[in-house]
């Protein structure tokens, strides 16, 4: 290939040199990002399974203990491996991203109210079956 | 200069948005994104698209929950250990995965076929658990025809499934033309999209883990 390389010297997958970007981080401080990232998943993920069996949370708060746990081993997933950051050239990324949550929420929870709804307001299916005789 | 045109940025030394000719700000000033940041943004909006598609299994399987018909719930069906098992080699695949990253940013063909090599077999793993898993269940009469709860989980952990599986013809792929072809530009963009779709495809196990099979498993009482 002769297209200039914008890899030179790259942290990540190599990165675009751009003045006033913060200086190359050490082979040493990425790998440590990514460790500081896994052992942080592994401790949610091990809270998840531990809040499953657990006697300490009141019983009927379990599963939304389980939901707070998985948005926040998104989290960490996002920022140590995707990179999500606050570097202005992830402006675009994290709008996307906003943007997707917010789908994701309406598709989610708007199916989840509109179905509660519907049964709710539905005849029992016996009672339905009997007025059908 | 005026008070408004200082406050916009406006200096003339220093041209649009206060910025240093040749200097680029990522933000559309002083020219456009380098290449690696365009490719990951697009690859980005499929990423999020791909997303909101599972947030669609994720909403049928939500409401579809208690429709059991009479046949296995939840509760009964899942075990634990397997999932546990499955979501270690995921998060491994997924650490390991980084660590290829920095191989091909360091370029070293050794460390990138390394931790190639053992994401794919840690994914492999995962989709040898997940067959049984399944097997298991149609063994148990519990298949995805038994009830519309065992249709929508089949349809949500199997998508997942299926993307792994795609994910690691694509990984072997990369390990390929990294052999042959070296470090060459447009491979490592390539690389920069699969490492990407492999993080993502862990995220959403992470959501399938918490919601569908811990969630899943606590008694039906303890339910909202």
């Amino acid at each position: 290939m002769t297209e200039p390389s914008d890899f030179e010297a790259g942290s990540y997958v190599g990165a675009d040199r751009v003045p006033g970007e913060p200086e190359e981080r050490t082979l040493r401080q990425e790998v440590g990002g990514y460790v500081l990232g896994l052992a942080l998943a592994i401790v949610l993920t091990v809270a998840s399974f531990w809040a499953v069996r657990a006697r300490e949370i009141y019983a009927s708060g379990i599963a939304m203990a389980l939901l707070v746990l998985t948005v926040a081993q998104i989290g960490i997933h996002l920022i140590f491996f995707l990179h999500i950051t606050t570097d202005p050239d992830n402006e675009n990324n994290i709008l996307a991203l906003a943007f997707g949550v917010l789908i994701v929420c309406l598709i989610v929870f708007g199916s989840l109210w509109v179905m509660i709804h519907l049964n709710n307001n539905l005849m029992p299916m016996e009672k339905l079956m009997q007025m059908q005789r | 200069m005026s008070t408004a045109a200082m406050r916009l940025g406006h200096d003339p030394a220093l041209g649009p948005a206060g910025i240093a000719p040749g200097q680029v700000s990522g933000r559309g000033a002083g020219g456009p994104a380098g290449k690696r940041i365009v490719v990951g943004y697009g690859f980005w909006i499929f990423l999020l698209s791909d997303v909101i598609m599972f947030s669609g299994f994720f909403a049928a399987y939500a409401v579809l929950f208690k429709s059991t018909a009479g046949g296995p719930s939840a509760h009964e069906l899942f075990d634990l250990r397997n999932t546990a098992v499955e979501t270690a080699c995921l998060l491994a695949s997924t650490f390991t995965c980084g660590m290829a990253s920095l191989a091909v940013g360091h370029r070293s063909q050794k460390w990138t076929q390394i931790a190639l090599l053992v994401t794919g077999l840690l994914g492999f793993i995962f989709i040898v658990l997940e067959v049984r898993e399944f097997a298991s269940f149609v063994a148990q009469g519990a298949g995805p025809s038994r009830s519309a709860f065992l249709s929508s989980f089949f349809a949500l952990v199997g998508c997942h499934g299926i993307h792994v599986s795609l994910a690691l013809l694509w990984l072997g792929t990369m390990m390929a033309q990294f052999y042959t072809k070296g470090f060459r530009q447009d491979i490592r963009y390539r690389f920069l999209c699969f490492s990407l779709f492999w993080h993502a495809l862990d995220i959403v196990w992470v959501a399938i883990f918490n919601l569908v099979y811990l969630v899943g498993s606590l008694p039906p009482e303890l339910l909202p």
